[in-house]
């Protein structure tokens, strides 16, 4: 059974004739549309690898069928940069060392623009690391991830980017 | 910190790059999604494998329903021990060295729960997946032995990978009956498992007899030989590449049962095959940490010196393999004492093979040691820091060398002026939060190896004065990336964006072994001698060359920085690479390099990095809930080629100690055999809101022996010192010495 959806991946249409209804957003994304920067770390639900924006709203791609998100707007972390321009939550996390492995980063860096446009970050360290632990990191590069959220949201507030 | 580095020849090489604190140069690639990981990998024609895995700790496998699978859409191949290929290495031998026993469907014998039974190919994962699940394998099942208490008691011959289990220094009965206070109690350590963020993974394509795979690896040129050995082609057919691992730990350098399966099957099958782990698959071939029952006997004289240290680790093994945690060697050389004895011996279980976790032997050797040492403290009315200078290890205690050099003094003092040490009370159960909490202050001894192992590089620099330089590294996280690039562009006297780094594929000189923290010590110091050959090729041709500002200077020898050359005795006579080679009408030049310990000084001195933790814990008096509040470390650790890289290190070390100490904890069901909490959800890590303040610091130390560079090492040292720290905390905290990791909240409360 082949099932069309269309996704709109970091604004671009995605028809998908998906020949497998048990495939996740995940894994849709990674091997029918080619964005490999989303990870995979547990499938399950409880690392936060796997984190995009679906509609704004941060989820966890590996806990989606995709065939339940025909329609979606979903955003990667392949769609952030502007050409060469990162975006101010990618340099900051390249500047306060937000990782270290670097696999755990995509989801983090989208679970990280999720909060500040949920309106969860607030600018207060404590309430980022409860937002963020979500997303596991084992090298376990927090104290750089926190700060970056915190940088990041800084740069994006500077240029009214936080808002949704 | 020095920007000179001695070097054998005439010539000397200025560097601007060591020692800054520079962001990773794969950063970017890391912040866009295009670091490219083993999985990310999509070759034309991929298949997907999946590998079943065994739900029974002991037994065989009595039939697997192959058809079913088969008859699945999508299903083209199932491997079961009946049709798998022959392997050119029996997966149950053990050449020595670095090596483990795997299982790749050599029988359908089951030694562990997660083992793999048969691999099931598909073209879609899903489809695998499915077709994984209707195998529906019945066995003919023993009764599982899991625990210290379960298992098969036996007498080690090695700790690790064949290190000597036992080590006496002077006379333990005398150190005994010299002491007028004795402490002795016993410590244990759960199973703990790697988990990596990127669960292991390969992509393998053959083109005829060649073979080339796309898997993370810690030791890159290594692991190429061992797979080339079990598919009998010469190594150069198989080219392994590895440019980023999502962490390794140590648990990803040797091969594995289901990489040797996925290879077989893209052989099988003419087509790439894919194979990633699941997260549930990493509770079982992937190695772990083995449990420890440590037994510490500790004996001080009136003064509080240490007249005897006795130290027996039990270790879990598996029933097929042994691999101990060697424990005990962390009382070789962290405290004074004329009297030592260390020694190990193991337990047969029903597990996956144990084998190296980041600091195998260190990290709960110093767990248990550092809460002994405290307790030791306790019963001499002693403050702990007063304790352990008492007993400051001037020399080693094992071999009575001298260190290379230990600035482990200026560490106590560092951290304990960062951390406000001097205010604790001595007694438990004195401090308060403002919510009534309990609030408790610790600290632990960090110590570890400077390792080195061997490496090879090659330095080009070409026509235009930048360079390409080579060597087979591994970057899982640690920065070898950015460091080593660092390293080598002061070695050819170049700015690090001159120099073009390749890195992370078999088919560059050996980079060694990213693993005992000694990567950037030994590729760095091959690196850098690779530069020097180049410069001394260099100003042969310039002080050679009649129309040189150089001419001559060759006695005098030569400086290079920053892309020229100049006369060591007259700065102002120079001139730049590019126009050296070009009068020469010289392409470029190629220089070959090797990092190794100079056996000399590996013979005369012991050299380790060492570092002080210090810790606040609040607890909770009605639920025994710990929260690390602050955790401070300062730490000596030789040349720091990279702050800011080397902070995260050990940041990630230290927060591996809270892990350890409150959380991590593999559990297997003891009568079936089977993981209880075999996914992160139930194996519990750290995360952010877990670590609310940590700091590392470092202590500047020079150290001439290690190595050219002064490199020691951080990757582990950060965990040692940490977990005692915690704990001691813990028990100031509230009056109860954890004796037991993780520290369960109930031991804490009634
Ligand atoms: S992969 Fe989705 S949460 Fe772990
Ligand atoms: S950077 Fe390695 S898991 Fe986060």
């Amino acid at each position: 059974m082949t099932l069309s959806i269309s996704l709109i991946v970091n604004g671009e249409q995605k028809d998908i004739a998906l020949e497998d209804p048990r495939a996740t957003l995940l894994d849709v994304l990674r091997d029918r549309v080619g964005l490999t920067g989303t990870k995979k770390g547990c499938d399950r639900g409880q690392c936060g690898a796997c984190t995009v924006l679906v509609d704004g709203r941060r989820i966890n791609s590996c806990l989606a069928l995709a065939a339940s998100q025909d329609g979606a707007e979903v955003t990667t972390i392949e769609g952030l940069a502007t050409g060469d321009d990162l975006h101010p939550l990618q340099a900051a996390f390249i500047e306060a060392d937000g990782f270290q492995c670097g696999y755990c980063t995509p989801g983090q860096i989208m679970s990280a623009l999720g909060l500040i446009r949920e309106g969860l970050a607030d600018n207060d360290p404590e309430r980022i690391r409860e937002g963020m632990s979500g997303n596991i990191c084992r090298c376990a590069a927090y104290q750089g991830i926190t700060e970056a959220v915190i940088k990041g949201h800084k740069a994006m507030t500077d240029t009214g980017e936080s808002q949704i | 910190m020095p920007d000179t580095f001695p070097t054998s020849g005439a010539h000397t090489r200025m560097g601007s790059n060591s020692g800054q604190p520079m962001t990773r140069r794969d950063g970017l690639a890391k912040v866009t999604g295009t670091a490219t990981y083993a999985a990310d990998n999509r070759p034309e024609g991929v298949l997907h494998a999946v590998y079943a895995m065994s739900s029974e700790a002991r037994g065989q496998v009595t039939s697997l329903n192959v058809a079913a699978a088969l008859a699945h859409p999508g299903v083209v191949h199932v491997m079961t021990p009946e049709n798998r290929p022959p392997l050119a290495r029996d997966p149950d031998s053990k050449p020595g060295g670095m090596a483990l026993r795997t299982e790749a469907l050599q029988d359908n014998s089951v030694r562990y729960v997660g083992q793999p039974i048969a691999l099931v190919v598909a073209q879609t994962l899903e489809a695998a997946t499915e077709g994984a699940a209707l195998l529906s394998p019945t066995y003919a099942v023993e009764p599982a032995r899991i625990g210290f208490d379960g298992g098969e008691a036996f007498e080690t011959d090695s700790t690790g990978f064949g290190s000597p289990p036992t080590v006496n220094v002077g006379d333990i009965e005398a150190g005994r009956a010299a002491g007028t206070h004795h402490f002795d109690a016993t410590y244990e350590t759960p199973l703990q498992y790697h988990n990596a963020m990127e669960p292991h993974a390969i992509v393998a394509e053959w083109d005829g007899d060649h073979l080339t795979i796309d898997t993370p690896n810690q030791a890159i040129v290594m692991a190429r030989g061992a797979f080339a050995d079990y598919f009998d082609i010469p190594a150069e057919n198989v080219v392994l590449r590895s440019p980023y691992l999502g962490g390794g730990f140590g648990s990803k350098a040797l091969p594995i049962g289901p990489q040797l399966l996925t290879i077989l099957a893209a052989r099988e099958l003419q087509r790439p095959v894919k194979l990633a782990l699941r997260r549930d698959q990493m509770f079982g071939p992937v190695m772990h940490r083995g449990a420890t029952r440590q037994r510490l006997r500790l004996d001080m004289d009136e003064t509080g010196q240490l007249t005897a240290i006795d130290h027996h680790t039990t270790a879990t093994t598996s029933s097929f393999d042994t691999f101990i945690e060697g424990a005990s060697a962390a009382s070789r050389n962290t405290y004074a004492s004329p009297a030592i004895a260390t020694s190990h011996s193991g337990v047969r279980v029903d597990t996956g093979t144990p084998g190296a976790m980041r600091a195998p032997g260190e990290a709960t050797g110093s767990a248990a040691l550092e809460c002994a040492v405290d307790e030791a403290a306790e019963v001499m009315g002693l403050d702990p820091l007063e304790f352990r200078l008492r007993n400051y290890a001037e020399t080693d205690p094992q071999t009575g060398k001298a260190f290379s050099s230990k600035a482990l003094r200026e560490c106590y003092a560092l951290g304990a002026k960062s951390f406000g040490w001097e205010n604790r009370p001595l007694a438990p159960r004195q401090m308060r939060d403002a919510q009534g909490h309990l609030v408790g202050w610790g600290m632990g001894t960090a110590l570890f190896a400077a390792h080195m192992n061997k490496a090879e590089a090659r330095a080009v620099l070409r026509a235009d004065g930048s360079a390409m330089i080579a060597t087979a590294g591994a970057d899982m996280g640690q920065g070898a990336w950015t460091a080593l690039a660092q390293i080598a562009a002061d070695g050819l006297g170049l700015g690090i964006d001159q120099v073009e780094f390749r890195s992370g594929d078999s088919t560059l000189p050996n980079g060694g072994v990213a693993g005992g923290s000694g990567h950037t010590a030994t590729a760095g110091s091959a690196l850098f001698a690779a530069g020097e050959g180049v410069i001394r090729k260099l100003a042969d041709l310039a002080t050679e060359d009649p129309e040189s500002p150089l001419f001559g200077a060759g006695n005098a020898g030569v400086v290079a920085r920053d892309g020229r050359l100049h006369r060591a005795d007259d700065d102002s006579r120079s001139q730049s690479y590019s126009e050296i080679l070009r009068n020469a009408g010289v392409e470029e030049l190629e220089g070959k390099g090797e990092g190794a310990r100079d056996p000399g000084h590996a013979e005369a001195r012991a050299m380790f990095s060492h570092g002080a933790v210090f810790a606040e814990v609040k607890v909770d008096p009605e639920l025994g809930q710990v929260r690390v509040t602050r955790l401070i470390g300062a730490f000596a650790a030789g040349r720091i080629i990279n702050p800011h890289l080397a902070r995260s290190q050990l940041l990630g070390g230290m927060i591996w100690g809270l892990g350890f100490a409150l959380m991590e904890e593999g559990i297997h069901d003891k009568r079936t055999g089977r993981p209880v909490n075999g996914d992160l959800a139930g194996y519990h890590v750290p995360v952010n809101a877990d670590v609310p303040m940590v700091e590392a610091l470092m202590v500047h130390e020079d150290d001439d022996f290690v190595n050219p560079l002064g490199v020691k090492g951080v990757g582990e040292l950060g965990i040692t010192g940490s977990v005692g720290a915690i704990a001691n905390a813990v028990w100031h905290a509230t009056g109860v010495r954890p004796r037991s990791f993780p520290i369960h909240l109930e031991t804490l409360i009634g």
